[in-house]
Formats: C-alpha cells, structure tokens, sequence
C-alpha cells in the first residue's frame, strides 16, 4: 500500500492547494536529484519495488518521457498505457480503467487527460498515489513547479519577481498551475494574451492583466510564453497564426526594446514563428531546455516525496536504502 | 369511487381562495365537497386527523424527465411519478426529449396511458415542439393536444430558429397552450459545463455565460410580444433574464417563468471539486443571479417553482465533470429545499410558496386543480412544515440519486399525497409505500 506522505499528502492533482511550504519542499528536494541525471550510471534504487503507471489518454512527447525518466532513474518498475490501443477506445470509462489497474496492486498513477478535474476523480476513488500530469484546461502541476525551479536557479528567487505568462491563459492548464504557484512564492504574476483567450475574473486569481505584449514586456523580468495551438484558429479564437505572431509574438524586436534581460521560458512545444521567434527560443536569455532537464529532477522530487520521502533525507536516500 | 375522506383539523392554505385557517376538508366523488369548521363525517367516511399539518391543493411541477421512452435505467413514467408523490406532487409535466421524443399523438398517448398505468402523481404530457426536436418544422400540434399534450417544448434541444419559435408561437393560439422554451443559444454556450465565471476559471472548466441564456429570454419575449402567443420560460437562472421578464410582463406580454429550486438556492460554488451532481442546464448561477430570482420569484416575476427532475444513472455521473450529463433530480427534495430556504429564510409565508407549487403552475398551463374550491379535484398535499429530515438519495423513489442536496438537512416534508380522493401516499415515518389504487379510481 503506498503510505500518505508527509509532505504533500496522498496526491498531486494540482497547485491551488498546496501551501508555499509544500511547493519550495518539492524545489529543494529536486535539487540533490539533479546530480543523478548527470551521472554514468543513472540508477538510484529510491523507489525500488514500486510500480507506476503513467496513463496518458492525451498524446504527449516531453511529459510523458520526463516522467518515466524520473521514474527509472528512481528505480521504479513502470508500464506506459497510451490511450489508442488501450481499452479506453473500447468504451470504457475512467474509473473502470482506473480500477482494473488498482486491481493489479499498483503504487502510483501518472495521468494525463483531456478532462479538467481528471486527476482528481481518480484521486478520490482509487488508493494509490495519483500524480497529475495534465488535465484538461485545469492544472499542470509539475510544469509549474519545473517552471519555478528553472527562474529560481537563473534568477536566484521567485519572490518579487515579475513573471508574466503570455498567450493562450483560457486553454492553458501550464498558465493557472504557474499562477498558483508563483503567486504563493511571492513573485507578481501578469498575464497577457488576445481577449478571446483570457478567461473570465482571470484578475481575482491575483493576477495582472495586460493586453498588449509590447506593455507586458515592459514590465517583465520573466516571460513564459504559451504553446498557442492550431485548433484555437480554427476555432475563431484568433484570426490567423500570422496575425497572431504579429500582435502576440515574442520577437526579438520586442525582447531588445527593452533595456533588461528578459528570462524566457515555455512549457514546449514550441510554434516557432507563431508565439515565439527562433532567435528568441535560441537566444541568450532562453532556458527552455534547462526548463526540460529540471523537468526530470522536480518529478523524481514528487514521486519520492509521495512515496513517503522526507526532503531533508533526500541527500541520503539517493545513495541508497 | 372510493370512500370520502375527512381531512380533520389541518391548517388549510389556499391562496386561489386567500384561504388559511384551521379547518376540516371533505373529499367525495373525486372532488373536494366541502371545506369549514367541525365538518360531519359521512357514513362510510375516512377521518384522518391532520393536526398540526398544512393542508393544500395539490403540487403541481411544471417541469419534469421521466426519460420514458427510451431512459428506462434512469427513471420509468412508474417510478417518477412515485417520485412526484413522495414529495407531495399530485401532477407532473413530463418532458418530451424523451427517445424517440415525443412528438406525434401516439407518444403522447403512451405517456398518458402509462401515466395512469403508474397510479403515481398525475402525468401531463408535454409534446415536442418540432418533429424530433430537430428545429425544423412544427409537430401534429391540434393533434396531440387531443391526445393529452398540455404545452409544447423542445426542451434539451431548445428552438434555435427564430422564425420556428414565432410559428409554433402563432399555431399554438388556436388551441391556448402554451410554448414552453429552455433558453440557450448553443453558439454561445460553446459546449460549456458550467457557469462562465472564477468558479470555471478555476477549475478550467467551459463556462456557459449568462448571455448564452439572456439572448435567447430576449428573442423568446420579442415573439411572444410580435404574435400574441402563449410564452412559457423554463428555469429562468440569470439576473437579466428576470429583469427582461419584468419589463416584458409590464408591457402585457403573455409570459410566465420558472425557477427552480436549485437556481433559488446554489450558487456555482458547488461545483467546486467536479461535483457532478451540481452540472446541470442551466448552470448554477453567481450569488447576484441567486438574488435576483429570488427577487424574481417574490415579486411574481417569476410564477412558480419546477424542479427540472433529471434523473441519471449514478455510472453516467461517476465521470469526469465534462462528460457527465447535465441535470439533478428534485422531486424528492424541491418542497423541503423551498419550505426550508424560502419560508424558513423569510422570503416567502407558507401560503405564498403554496401559490408559487400549486396553484400559479396550474394557471399557467391550465392545468386543473391548483385549488381547494369545492368541486374542484380532489388532489391534496398535506405536508408537516416543521419536521426536521436530512435527504438520504438512498431513499428516494426515484430510480436516481443524482442530487447535489445529499446529506442537507431540511425542515419540512409531505406527509400525505391525494390524488382524485385517494391517498396514494403516505409518510409513515417507515418509509413505507401506501397501498397503490387502479387506473379506475383516479382515470379523469
């Protein structure tokens, strides 16, 4: 049976409901896990015996290989099931598929979903640790904390930083899990994006909102820019993806207007031309490949701090039993 | 005909009467035969001694799925209208986005006939207003009505195209039934779950704004206005909706509207944690939308209360939030949710709810009954206003639990349920089912 942990309770759903505690235990526990990635060998034996399960209904690249990275260089014996060619194309619903894995004893669910609140219905109905990787328009919790980890190593802090998120906030699960989390961390959050894709009392979450991308550069220290998709065109959210690039697109004309250095992230993948320019994604002040190797290190924070792990032994834990 | 009954020494609330004193009623002959003090009991008479209790023309509710045909493992014309009866229910108007809908005379004979069949509240038919709801041309209307249809509504697939809507407003004249309209335009409502607001944001879920409601009140109310028909909105959720049916009904438009116990009483709130069982159209509104029914509902804007009975297969619910089917049951819970937030919250006296349960939704559908008037039927509710209960869906009648009120402790329930002289339902305090009666003893 998994144990409750200490530091985050049973699950991961989300960063709404985590205390700035919680969250800045997962950064400094994924700190000591960085240093396994680099190693020769890439094994620590931290989750020997456990098994996972990372259920991804949504097709995803990057998260879903960050996280059985994280979860084998842990040591943990783990099964992918992708929605195509798994029974949930046959018509079975959620919790059946949910249940028939309980029924096969395991420890942890990774799961992403088209379906805001996804994460939690599995949470509450089945009693192993239920790790969001993704659901819907909701949450995207360890994107978040990633994101955070990455400001923190470039920039040294998150507290009175002003980060803003730029684009699609309405679809993004990436925006509101980065809102929480940064607004618990102290940092002064703005978003800025077209008016069709803000979300509506966007401003009650604590949020500044700009409508112009050249004012929200000009506030920024941080811009983490958000994967417009093809189908929020198709759907009429914004005329055209040239259009798009033209009034919302990070240029490297808008990034030098201004006199500081602009710390870019994005969640990827990236539209390159669309939301954000090459010389911008490969520039200096781009960390979004540092964004992808934090990635690793902050869900082996998670998995290990679900698992019961203290973040004080992390140190030691990575060496052995 | 069955025995008459002496209902002794209830409070009689009746507000087509003004009526509300203490007092015994007679029913006979399947009509209410006398009302007054220390009444005589006839030979062969049952007396039953209702102290204590309110007495009251039966409740009628507007709006109601009974998902026959085609629902069957949610709810059966049989078991809702069991349902109606255990919460003090003497008729129902069943939907008819039923599968197949009911939109021609047959269907609306079968849902009459299996009404009888059931021995349950009485079931009014309602008939769809286009042929398979599908918007595009205008139902056997004059000829369901002779089978029993009562209004006409596509409900669940509300009239998108204005110029059906003022037709099926205009035909409907010839015979003065009404057109009754779930206000949504669908470009609007984008496939959304829930109400538009930080509540959706949040939770990421896709809001329904209000305007997706309002627009569709404001095309319905300029019909109804241009042809001179016979408007009946359903749940009315929104602060501009109610102030729109204000307005309309002080130029002398011929509109009623509807509220529902959930709309009177939720806010979005409860939809916080992917509550399921809070996903329903229209979706529960902010606190100003929640006030302004209210106000609505007081001040007879809006005429009366409807549940929107919407029975789900609780495995249809165990889903995520935006998969799950929209809708709540309330049959069960609609008088006790009102006696306890509206009478017990001050807004409105027993007397005034009654009107607002019995008699308005009669008037407005002209329905008989409503009223306690001798000779009037003798469909009765007799509810104690003071009983404390906690809703246990696992008791409920209805084949479905999908409520969000779960657990809500309530003050005031029916007691005893009369339709057409008889008793067909009873609160025992075991829970119980009272003896059930044939097709005869009530057939009108």
């Amino acid at each position: 049976m998994p144990t409750s942990a200490p530091y985050l309770g049973k699950d991961l759903v989300g960063l709404e409901h985590l205390t700035r505690e919680q969250i800045l235990a997962v950064l400094d526990t994924a700190e000591p896990f960085k240093e396994i990635s680099e190693r020769q060998i890439k094994k620590v034996p931290v989750l020997r015996g456990k098994t996972i399960v990372n259920l991804f209904f949504e097709p995803s690249t990057r998260t879903r290989i960050s996280f059985e990275f994280a979860e084998k260089r842990l040591s943990a014996d783990t099964v992918n099931v992708a929605a195509s060619g798994s029974s949930v194309v046959k018509g079975e619903t959620l919790v059946d598929t949910a249940r028939n894995l309980e029924a096969m004893r395991i420890d942890m669910v990774v799961i992403r979903h088209g379906s805001s609140g996804a994460a939690r219905f599995l949470a509450e109905r089945i009693p192993s640790n239920v790790i969001n990787a993704g659901d819907g328009r909701h949450e995207h919790p360890t994107q978040g904390l990633l994101d955070m980890l990455t400001i923190r190593d470039r920039l040294g802090r998150i507290e009175g930083l002003r980060v803003c998120l730029v684009g699609d906030v309405l679809h993004s699960r990436v925006a509101r899990s980065n809102i929480w989390g940064l607004t618990k961390l102290g940092a002064e959050v703005a978003v800025c994006g077209p008016p069709t894709l803000m979300p509506r009392e966007i401003e009650a979450l604590g949020v500044r909102v700009f409508k112009r991308v050249e004012e929200a550069i000009e506030w920024a220290e941080v811009l983490n820019v958000l994967r417009l998709q093809l189908e929020r065109m198709q759907a009429g959210y914004v005329p055209s993806l040239r259009e798009y690039n033209r009034v919302y697109g990070v240029s490297r004309e808008r990034v030098e207007a201004v006199p500081r250095d602009l710390l870019i992230l994005h969640p990827g993948p990236m539209n390159r031309g669309v939301e954000i320019d090459s010389d911008v994604a490969d520039g200096p002040h781009s960390v979004i490949l540092n964004q992808v190797t934090n990635g690793v290190a902050v869900r082996m924070a998670v998995l290990y701090l679900l698992a019961g792990g203290a973040p004080e032994t992390a140190e030691v834990a990575k060496h052995g039993e | 005909m069955s025995r008459p009954i002496l209902l002794r020494g209830g409070r009689v609330v009746d507000p087509a009467q003004g009526l509300d004193a203490v007092l015994d009623v007679l029913l006979a002959g399947g009509v209410v035969a006398r009302i007054g003090h220390q009444l005589e009991a006839p030979e062969g008479c049952e007396v039953r001694s209702v102290d204590g209790l309110v007495v009251c023309p039966g409740l009628i509710d507007l709006h109601v799925h009974l998902r026959e045909p085609g629902g069957e493992h949610k709810e059966t014309i049989a078991t809702g209208s069991k349902a109606a009866l255990a919460g003090g229910f003497t008729a129902v108007c069943a939907m008819p986005n039923t599968d197949p809908p009911v939109d021609d005379p047959a269907s609306v004979g079968y849902v009459r006939a299996a009404g009888l069949r059931a021995g349950g509240a009485r079931v009014y038919p309602m008939g769809a207003v286009s042929v398979g709801q599908q918007g595009e041309r205008l139902t056997e209307i004059g000829e369901m009505i002779e089978a029993g249809a009562v209004g006409f509504t596509d409900d669940g697939r509300p009239v998108a195209d204005a110029e059906l809507m003022r037709l099926a407003l205009e035909y409907t004249k010839a015979f003065g039934v009404p057109v009754a309209d779930h206000c949504e335009d669908h470009s609007l409502a984008r496939g959304g779950c829930m109400n538009e607001g930080l509540v959706s944001t949040r939770l990421g879920l896709v809001g329904i704004p209000n305007a997706a409601e309002d627009v569709m009140i404001a095309r319905d109310l300029l019909l109804a206005e241009l042809t001179g028909g016979r408007l009946h909105l359903q749940h009315v959720s929104t602060r501009r909706g109610v102030a729109m049916i204000r307005e309309a009904k002080e130029r002398g438009v011929d509109v009623t509207a509807e509220v529902t116990p959930h709309h009177l009483v939720l806010t979005d709130a409860a939809v916080d944690g992917y509550n399921t069982n809070a996903k329903v159209n229209p979706p529960l509104r902010g606190p100003e939308d929640v006030a302004a029914v209210r106000e609505g509902l007081v001040d007879g804007t809006l005429d009366c209360i409807a549940s929107d009975h919407a029975p789900h297969h609780y495995d249809e619910k165990e889903a995520a939030f935006d998969d799950a089917p929209f809708g709540l049951v309330g049959l069960e819970t609609s008088l006790g949710i009102c006696l306890t937030e509206l009478v017990g919250g001050g807004l409105l006296t027993i007397p005034e709810l009654v009107a607002r349960m019995s008699h308005r939704p009669a008037a407005a559908f002209g329905l008989p009954g409503g009223t306690l008037a001798p000779g009037s039927l003798a469909d009765v509710t007799v509810f104690d206003p003071s009983e404390e209960w906690v809703v246990d869906p696992a008791r409920f009648r209805s084949k479905s639990r999908n409520t969000p009120f779960g657990g809500r402790r309530l003050r005031g329930r029916a007691k005893m349920t009369i339709v057409g002289g008889v008793v067909v339902y009873e609160d025992d305090g075991r829970r119980g089912d009272a003896p059930g009666r044939t097709e005869a003893t009530y057939a009108r």
